[in-house]
């Protein structure tokens, strides 16, 4: 691709990222917020396929229109508005969150403004995907395993967490330990509490 | 695309995932502001990667890592949305006042 047209379209791409990205907050329906994130991820991984990562570009692509399906069918299954039809702002501590954004913004785009960096671009013949299929199946392997092991370690715990059968009975009722039946106070009959008063129970507890 | 308009549009998707995950009270929402910070990042990585690396290949690592964590993320968050909307009703963070000091 010539380079004013690469250009002009990454231009296109990064108004369309930080628009779409803002679009997700500001929409009053929640399952347009998960699109409009999607079109945000979108814009990003054309920005990505620009810089010759063709790899990272699809995959993020791939991953994220699963994933904010997803997030869509996590909205119209919980959220009271899923579908736009009254105005909503849903927020708190607005201006704090604000501030904190332009204050991440600032710092980090000074940062990439005023660091020196080294310029060394990729060589004009590298091989760029089949250079990463090689280092994740080769020198880098251990970290492309760790990730797949993570994400295993992840399935199992968050089928733990969202089972509705606990270890220790039924999750909607919270979970209670097995053990020896806690004293329960409702035995004791409301006369016979009265006229004891002041005297221990058998296991040295005072009433 | 010099490394530095990079950068600056990474760091502006940055900080909109900031502002979303602060203010937001819909938890799905806030997960969205954290997905939108993990995107700065992942174009931060390629970034410097495509512009610093000289096109070694550990570079793109990064960003496979940061993918990793944003599903991570995203399962964990769903399956303790689950479970918290299972036990107290709350989709949104207000509801969720117990430990609060």
């Amino acid at each position: 691709m010539t380079g004013a047209l690469a250009d002009g379209l990454f231009w296109v791409m990064a108004a369309g990222a930080v628009i779409t990205g803002w679009r997700v907050f500001r929409t009053d329906s929640m399952v347009r917020a998960a699109y409009w994130l999607m079109a945000s991820f979108v814009a990003v991984a054309v920005i990505l396929i620009l810089l010759a990562a063709e790899f990272l570009g699809l995959v993020l692509v791939l991953m994220m229109a699963g994933e904010m399906t997803i997030m869509a069918v996590f909205m119209v299954m919980f959220m009271m508005n899923p579908a736009g039809l009254n105005p909503m702002t849903m927020v708190h501590q607005h201006r704090t969150a604000i501030a904190a954004g332009v204050i991440a913004f600032v710092g980090l785009a000074g940062v990439g403004a005023f660091a020196r960096f080294p310029s060394a671009p990729p060589p004009a013949a590298t091989h760029v995907t089949a250079d990463v299929g090689h280092e994740l199946l080769g020198g880098s392997m251990f970290i492309f395993e760790t990730a797949g092991v993570t994400l295993l370690a992840t399935m199992i715990g968050s089928l733990a967490v969202a089972s509705r059968r606990g270890r220790f009975g039924p999750a909607d009722e919270g979970s209670v330990e097995p053990g020896p039946p806690a004293a329960a106070p409702a035995a004791v009959p409301e006369s016979e509490h009265a006229g004891h008063a002041g005297m221990e129970r058998p296991d040295g507890m005072v009433p | 695309m010099t490394l530095q308009t990079l950068l600056a549009l990474a760091a502006a998707l940055f900080g909109i995932g900031v502002y979303g995950a602060l203010s937001q009270q819909s938890i799905v929402m806030i997960m969205m502001g954290l997905e939108l910070m993990l995107n700065g990042a992942i174009l931060a990585a390629v970034s410097f990667w495509a512009r610093t690396a000289g096109g070694a290949p550990q570079g793109q690592l990064l960003a496979i890592v940061v993918m990793t964590v944003m599903a991570v993320e995203a399962a964990a968050g769903f399956a303790l949305l689950v479970n918290v909307y299972r036990i107290r009703r709350a989709d949104i963070t207000e509801k969720l006042k117990t430990l609060r000091g």
